[in-house]
């Protein structure tokens, strides 16, 4: 057993950290575009528009059932040879395109619950007034269902920026990829890999905090 | 004016409304009464589109729908000029009193925020909750958020106003209050088909009653009719049980 470099360690901090700003774009990107998403084949799910419906189950099932590494690789090294215009995607588009369409089914799953646990009487109230079915779920049940379903995705979320990891093997030099190519020029692993963990950590506990508050902000209403 | 001619409605097997002719002219207060379960409520959700008849056309004014085959925009029509109050209130939890009042005049009616704030204001004095325009309903209590929900209903501004046993989850101490409200909106002659079981109340607010039973008209009168004079035998049982 050998000593920690700490010094080494302490001088890699500020490099991996210099990697943060992108992590945090490709996450909250996929966020994002995974959060529309998720809301459109959820509400889908509940109304169940024929054929598309069929559609939208096929794809939950897909990028469910397939590993995020496969899909990346596929999105990035294997459809290009097949569709000639994605010949110059570059490494983060493709990871954020991979981890929209990733989590976006397992969202659509919880944001489908989370409709279903909106109280019925708010749907006949909405439609009591006239509202039609688009402002009914824009104004009174997606509201609603996203503090049900907001502790989940909050979860999603923190997947998402840990999932973002991944892009190191599409060529992105993003935190992963930065303790990667340090790792290999010091030989000193442990503590390439120590320092880029304890990183992704201190960001999830952060954003922990964070989520406290918008589930407060979130329950606002409700509280008595 | 409102005609209903031959609404039916079917749950399954079950005939729930059978063939109900009703017609209501502008300004009346139509009370029904009868035992539970013998469509009174689906009358009501009938004529909002919110259980689907089968059979009968309803006639608003100038507004015709066919049941059989009313389109999604017939069915929006038809709720903008109807309004509801629910038994439970049912008000928007992720909205204030105001806003609860404010969401049909912006999103439906597609009224200025300012305008619409205005009359909900308006609203909030006449319902006696000025100063709470602010809380959302959860920290309302049950006459209170009733009184908003009937707010709600008359920001509409709707031809007629539906309530559905609107005094039947609160709790007693609160009941007076509600009852005061619409009072408060039978003197501004607003039309209104009310599903009650406080029978002193609907004898003294109606201008006309209807006794449902099995899923049809059995009886209709003045109360003084109603409650002097019932002519149908289970009409008589059904005083007899309630008490008058």
């Amino acid at each position: 057993m050998r000593a920690l470099d700490l010094d080494y360690m302490l001088g890699l901090v500020p490099v991996i950290l210099g990697y943060v700003p992108l992590t945090l774009f490709m996450a909250v990107a996929g966020m994002a575009f995974a959060l529309v998403l998720a809301s459109l084949l959820a509400v889908e799910r509940v109304i169940r528009v024929p054929v598309l419906d069929w559609f939208v189950v096929l794809f939950i099932s897909f990028f469910r059932g397939t590993p995020l590494l496969v899909q990346l690789f596929l999105f990035y090294y294997g459809l290009p040879q097949v569709l000639s215009f994605l010949t110059n995607i570059n490494g983060v588009t493709a990871a954020i395109m991979g981890l929209t369409l990733h989590f976006s089914a397992y969202m659509a799953e919880s944001i489908r619950a989370a409709i279903a646990g909106v109280d019925r009487s708010q749907w006949e109230a909405a439609q009591s007034i006239g509202m039609t079915q688009g402002q009914m779920m824009r104004r009174i049940v997606l509201p609603q269902a996203a503090r049900i379903a907001a502790p989940t995705l909050v979860n999603y979320f923190i997947d998402m920026i840990k999932g973002t990891s991944l892009a190191f093997t599409l060529g992105v030099t993003e935190m992963m990829g930065a303790a990667q190519k340090e790792a290999a020029g010091s030989f000193l692993y442990f503590e390439a890999f120590l320092v880029v963990a304890l990183i992704y950590w201190l960001l999830v506990e952060t954003l922990s905090q964070g989520q406290k508050r918008l589930e407060s902000r979130l329950n606002r209403a409700f509280a008595r | 004016m409102i005609s209903i001619k031959g609404l039916t409605k079917r749950f399954g097997g079950t005939t729930v409304l059978d063939d109900i002719d009703l017609d209501i002219a502008e300004g009346e207060r139509v009370v029904v009464i009868g035992p539970s379960g013998t469509g009174k409520s689906t009358l009501l959700r009938c004529l909002n589109f919110l259980d689907r008849p089968d059979e009968g056309t309803i006639t608003i004014g100038d507004l015709s729908v066919d049941a059989a085959r009313a389109s999604k925009a017939d069915i929006l029509a038809l709720r903008r000029r109807t309004a509801f109050v629910f038994q439970n209130y049912a008000l928007f939890a992720n909205r204030t009193a105001q806003e609860n009042i404010m969401e049909a005049l912006v999103t439906v009616q597609k009224r200025p925020k300012a305008e619409a704030a205005e009359r909900a204001r308006e609203i909030l004095r006449e319902t006696g909750l000025s100063d709470k325009g602010d809380s959302y309903p959860a920290a309302l209590s049950g006459g209170q958020q009733q009184r908003v929900g009937i707010g709600r209903a008359m920001a509409i501004g709707a031809d007629v106003m539906l309530f559905d046993e609107p005094t039947s989850a609160l709790d007693p101490e609160w009941v007076g209050e509600v009852l005061d409200l619409m009072r408060r909106v039978a003197r501004k002659r607003q039309t209104m088909l009310i599903v009650t079981h406080e029978m002193q109340f609907a004898r003294e607010i109606a201008d006309r009653m209807v006794f449902m039973h099995g899923g049809r008209i059995v009886e209709a009168g003045e109360p003084e009719q109603i409650f002097g004079a019932p002519k149908d035998e289970r009409l008589q049982r059904f005083l007899q049980r309630v008490g008058r």
